[in-house]
């Protein structure tokens, strides 16, 4: 730490936490969906990252689209692209509950390989549509730039759009699930399908409508990540397994959870990275929530149950 | 005896399968295929290795293992340490500025051998080595896992985070591991040139020899008390354990197996093949090699060799011809065997063509005769037609009652 004044210091350590906060919410971002997916009903869809990549390229079509034909709109367009990914990913989702996950609701493992199968199809089709090479939306100009509180600390816009967005989305979720008449179903089918079948709960349509609300959010965290990376066809996949521990380490089930593992695993990994390689800092931060998980199988946040 | 030959070829069906792999093996495809494609064909068998390994794993033992790469990575690094140090030899390395150490570590600044290279310097200790350090590894991890009761999804879920662990560090310790391009240019073993085109026929079989005997140690394990208890606990954990088993600790043991075997496929895979790197560690090829096993079907130990085969085969003719389909088919292929043959090739071969075969040798017997080999066991051919083909058609149902069993977390 030689070689730095104390206010350098700070800037860096405000830089560096705000880091840790712009991957907190791609963590959030990415495991929102799943955690409903997964966590509430019990579906591996290794194709998660795949519905990410579908709103990323709806996305990104909404700004080529909104540059050739109307380009005044380019500076609102991305409001309505966020939309359209959510519909996008939504009506996929759908109809792949519809298709695929249906059948295989009683064979957890068996949806893992089915939807693997499912993600390398996408992949494919989104090579084979939009070319291997990764692509990148036209950000409109309100997010680009930074933001500087004291002079020194550099706080990107489009990180700080991302935060909100995440916050948004979290609140919209939250109310989706804990206060909403449809949340109370969703819980009711996902905890005792038997007893909200017979108190007249359709539960296929349940689980087909909150299997493409997952879907949907999933295209949301896409539409988000347009403005800080590229999209390419695989790029969904690469945060596959760190979405899954993220939603495993808060304990399935409990969206708190979700929120709190997000947190501590995007910290961690950003406090490590400060200090050595970025692949060292993964690898140790990975390791750690295995070696908790192993001593605590049931993750931070466990809804307690009888097994 | 017979009973113990019953057992370990698994009666005359299991013997006629077995014998028929063997052929397929040792004779029908060194006769069609030249060296170079018969090498091919011997680094596909590699991954069959793999495949046994899951087929007792997740077949018997309803433990999914998404992480197998790990261990088939690893048999193969301990074997290619070895072999990248008997070719760095002071004298063809004497470019570098340290030589008689691995080229990577001398492009990666590295002036002396890590300590834990030091001992593959020894060939015995190699080949233990091999062995040893996946199966410890997978000691540590499923005790770990098992003893507190991580079952199913989330067993799957950490294994494949542990393979992800395994590849960051492989791939981030350049200097140690040789990074992405993994050990390359391994020549000799003890001085024996494993280049050349004879080398590669006796590594063949060699790899044959091997597999059929990792064949029959997963049969033994299957035919026995120990298999029994396996399926049970996997259609219902805790009865298994309500009667007094320790579950954990089979778990441990067929996981243990496994790791072992995938490991020797991974040595056996660098010898033939002559490098190994870490794009056979990390997720994708672990979730292909489960793929191999759910091809040819998780509950049969040769049908998971022909899919190691067929699914190899299959990528190898596509990705050269349409390299774009063949990303459609292998995730057709995965939907498609979840979905419409959950017990693979071997289940379409007990629930389709043995009623034909059994049915086509009932109308030959009825036409008088007996059936060319009787031995003089009562239990033998004729009386068991109805009760033999009781168990072919329960297999799928206990194997559907196995798979709605696993823990669900609602």
């Amino acid at each position: 730490m030689d070689g730095y004044s104390a206010s350098e210091l700070l800037n860096i350590f405000a830089m560096q936490a705000f880091a840790g906060v712009s991957l907190f919410s791609v963590f959030v971002l990415m495991a929102l969906g799943l955690a409903i997916i997964f966590g509430q009903m019990g579906v591996i869809n290794m194709a998660h990252g795949e519905f990410l990549t579908i709103g990323a390229y709806s996305t990104v079509m909404m700004s080529i689209l909104a540059e050739k034909y109307m380009p005044e709109f380019l500076p609102y367009y991305f409001i309505f692209a966020v939309i359209a990914a959510f519909i996008v990913a939504f009506t996929i989702g759908y109809l792949v509950e519809f298709l695929m996950i249906r059948h295989l609701y009683r064979r957890p493992l068996d949806t893992l390989l089915a939807t693997w199968g499912l993600s390398l199809i996408m992949q494919q089709i989104f090579r084979s549509s939009f070319g291997a090479r990764e692509v990148s939306a036209t950000l409109p100009d309100w997010l680009m730039g930074s933001w500087q509180p004291v002079e020194g600390v550099d706080i990107p816009l489009n990180g700080l759009f991302v935060l909100g967005l995440t916050l948004l989305l979290s609140l919209a979720v939250f109310i989706f699930l804990f206060k909403s008449r449809w949340g109370l179903k969703v819980r009711a089918t996902t905890q005792n399908r038997l007893m909200a079948g017979a108190v007249g709960i359709s539960t296929p349509m349940v689980d087909r409508l909150t299997f493409a609300i997952g879907c949907g959010i999933a295209g949301v965290a896409g539409a988000a990540f347009t403005t800080i990376a590229s999209t390419g066809p695989t790029s969904g996949s690469l945060y596959i397994v760190d979405t899954f521990l993220v939603v495993v380490f808060g304990g399935a089930g409990s969206l708190l959870g979700t929120f709190a593992s997000a947190f501590t695993i995007a910290q961690a990994q950003s406090v490590m990275e400060f200090f050595m390689s970025g692949s060292m800092a993964k690898v140790l931060t990975l390791l750690t929530v295995i070696i908790i998980l192993m001593i605590r199988p049931e993750g931070l946040f466990s809804v307690k149950v009888r097994k | 005896m017979q009973v113990a030959m019953d057992k370990l070829f698994g009666g005359r069906e299991g013997l006629v399968g077995l014998v028929i792999l063997a052929a397929v093996i040792f004779i029908i495809m060194p006769l069609t295929f030249d060296i170079f494609r018969l090498n091919l064909v011997g680094k596909y068998l590699t991954y069959a290795f793999v495949a046994i390994g899951l087929v007792l794993c997740w077949g018997y033992g309803g433990i999914l293992s998404l992480g197998q790469g790990i261990f088939f990575g690893l048999g193969g690094y301990c074997m290619a340490m070895f072999l990248k140090l008997e070719a760095s030899d002071p004298e063809s390395t004497k470019i570098q500025s340290t030589p008689g150490i691995p080229d990577f570590m001398d492009w990666n600044q590295l002036t002396s051998l890590p300590w834990f290279w030091e001992p593959f310097h020894s060939l015995s200790f190699s080949l233990v080595a091999v062995i040893a350090i996946p199966c410890i590894f997978a000691f540590i991890i499923s005790v770990a896992m098992f003893k507190r009761r991580v079952g199913g999804v989330y067993f799957a879920i950490i294994t494949q985070a542990i393979a992800l662990i395994l590849t960051i560090l492989i791939v981030g310790q350049q200097g140690y591991t040789g990074g992405i391009n993994g050990m390359t240019d391994l020549r000799t073993l003890k001085g024996w040139d494993i280049r050349t085109d004879e080398a590669k026929y006796i590594l063949y079989f060699f790899n044959g020899a091997l597999l059929i005997g990792c064949i029959l140690i997963g049969r033994l394990i299957i035919t026995s008390k120990l298999g029994r208890l396996l399926l049970a606990m996997r259609d219902r954990e805790d009865r298994v354990r309500f009667s007094g088993y320790d579950v954990s600790s089979f778990k441990v043991f067929v996981f243990c197996v496994g790791a072992m075997m995938s490991a020797i496929g991974g040595a056996m895979f660098t010898l033939q093949v002559g490098f190994m790197s870490p794009s056979f560690v990390g997720i994708v090829p672990s979730i292909e090699m489960v793929i191999f096993a759910a091809v040819g079907g998780r509950m049969s130990l040769i049908g998971a060799v022909y899919g190691a085969l067929i699914v190899n085969f299959a990528k190898t003719f596509f990705s050269e011809s349409f390299p774009a389909l063949w990303l459609f088919l292998m995730g057709g292929l995965f939907i498609a065997v979840v979905m419409l043959f959950p017990n693979g090739l071997a289940g379409i071969y007990t629930s389709y063509i043995r009623p034909r075969i059994e049915a086509w040798r009932q109308s030959k017997r009825g036409g008088g005769g007996l059936p060319p080999t009787v031995p003089a066991e009562p239990q033998a051919p004729v009386p068991p037609k109805p009760v033999e083909r009781a168990p072919a058609s329960a297999v799928p149902r206990s194997l559907a009652a196995g798979i709605q069993s696993e823990p669900s977390r609602s």
